[in-house]
């Protein structure tokens, strides 16, 4: 056992560099269970890279990142759903079949939950993955990752390649999945779309959060919408 | 009735006006209980912890009250959901007024011409 953190993640003077690239600079950030937190920032502001230290795919230069108290590691995985911004399933596969091998493989998941929620999306469980569209299988993948009972959710850029639609029953999804023993971390640009569900928000820039907040206090004390802060905070 | 925000406002005080005026005008009705927070949220697509802080807000105005085990209920004291009422009508009124100023009306005019559409209409 270990000794009882408070947050389910915490970073202290997280860095990454790929060569001579800095993709994190001495991040600090903790995020404590029972939030839906927005990761906003450009593209290369170290989104990607914060959420592949947090599922321990890569490890740090220097610093620390904890998950749930504890450096990344087979521990940790059980507790973290990870949905990467690539396609990692196997093309040959049909829907059915993944959903099958997931629930073997993770004890967490919810395999009734995930079939209720392909119907709902109407993708058709007996279709190859490779017959399916780009968005289709975001669905698909995003599906696999919501229906884990995992205590931190990290999503890199869920709704990106889906219609709208699609992106209002996933926001949903989301919210109805909604624990107050987990925290979602969803890294997107389509802020307007997620602004009314986030209730926390870390803004990147260049590997360093610029501004962090409560989404309603930063409304409050800007007046504007976090979309307009976006845009004046990241302005080319 | 739907969930509408402008997302230049704080949410949470948006939760508030929308959850009082669907309480004074009996769509939630007096002494009625709520849907749960969860399922209030998924309906208005927001956040669980801000439609939360909404209800806790109402609770502390009496609007509101939690019983332990079986839910959130509207308050079924007639006189507060009336005062709610009034005190929501005063922003309009307020608002309207505001506006009337601003083309040059006193409030008297104002009101004048509210009278005449009254009379306009039958």
């Amino acid at each position: 056992m270990s000794e009882h953190s408070p947050y389910l993640l915490e970073a202290r003077s997280l860095t990454r560099s790929f060569g001579r690239n800095v993709a994190l600079s001495g991040l600090d950030l903790r995020l404590a269970p029972g939030h839906i937190v927005g990761l906003l920032g450009p593209n290369g502001s170290g989104k990607t890279t914060l959420m592949k230290l947090a599922c321990g795919l890569i490890k740090p230069t220097a610093g620390e990142i904890l998950i749930d108290g504890e450096k990344p590691g087979p521990e940790s995985r059980s507790k973290v759903a990870y949905l990467p911004d690539t396609s990692y399933l196997n093309d040959n596969m049909r829907v059915s079949d993944i959903v099958e091998m997931y629930a073997d493989f993770y004890a967490d998941f919810d395999r009734e939950a995930a079939f209720s929620l392909i119907r709902d999306l109407k993708v058709d469980e007996k279709a190859r993955l490779s017959t399916l569209s780009k968005g289709t299988r975001e669905k698909v993948q995003l599906v696999l990752v919501m229906s884990r009972r995992a205590k931190l959710y990290l999503l890199d850029e869920p709704i990106g390649g889906v219609d709208p639609a699609a992106r209002e029953y996933i926001i949903n999804t989301i919210i109805g999945n909604y624990h107050p023993e987990s925290t979602v971390l969803i890294s997107t640009h389509l802020i307007y779309d997620v602004e009314p569900v986030l209730d926390h928000v870390l803004f990147l820039k260049e590997g360093r959060i610029v501004m962090e907040g409560g989404v309603d206090e930063l409304r409050e004390q800007s007046g504007k919408s976090l979309d307009a802060l976006f845009r004046e905070v990241f302005r080319c | 009735m739907s969930w509408q925000f402008d997302s230049e406002r704080p949410i949470y005080t948006q939760l508030v006006e929308e959850l009082a005026l669907r309480m004074v005008t009996g769509c939630y009705g007096p002494g009625s209980r709520l849907p749960s927070v969860r399922e209030l949220a998924a309906e208005a697509r927001v956040n669980p912890n801000t439609m939360q802080r909404a209800m806790a807000e109402l609770e502390g105005r009496g609007l509101l009250r939690t019983e332990r085990t079986s839910g959130r209920f509207v308050t079924d004291d007639l006189e507060l959901l009336e005062n709610e009422k009034r005190r929501l009508a005063r922003v309009h009124v307020d608002n309207f007024l505001s506006r009337m100023a601003e083309l040059g009306f006193t409030t008297e005019q104002a009101l004048e011409l509210a009278a005449d559409k009254g009379v306009d209409n039958q």
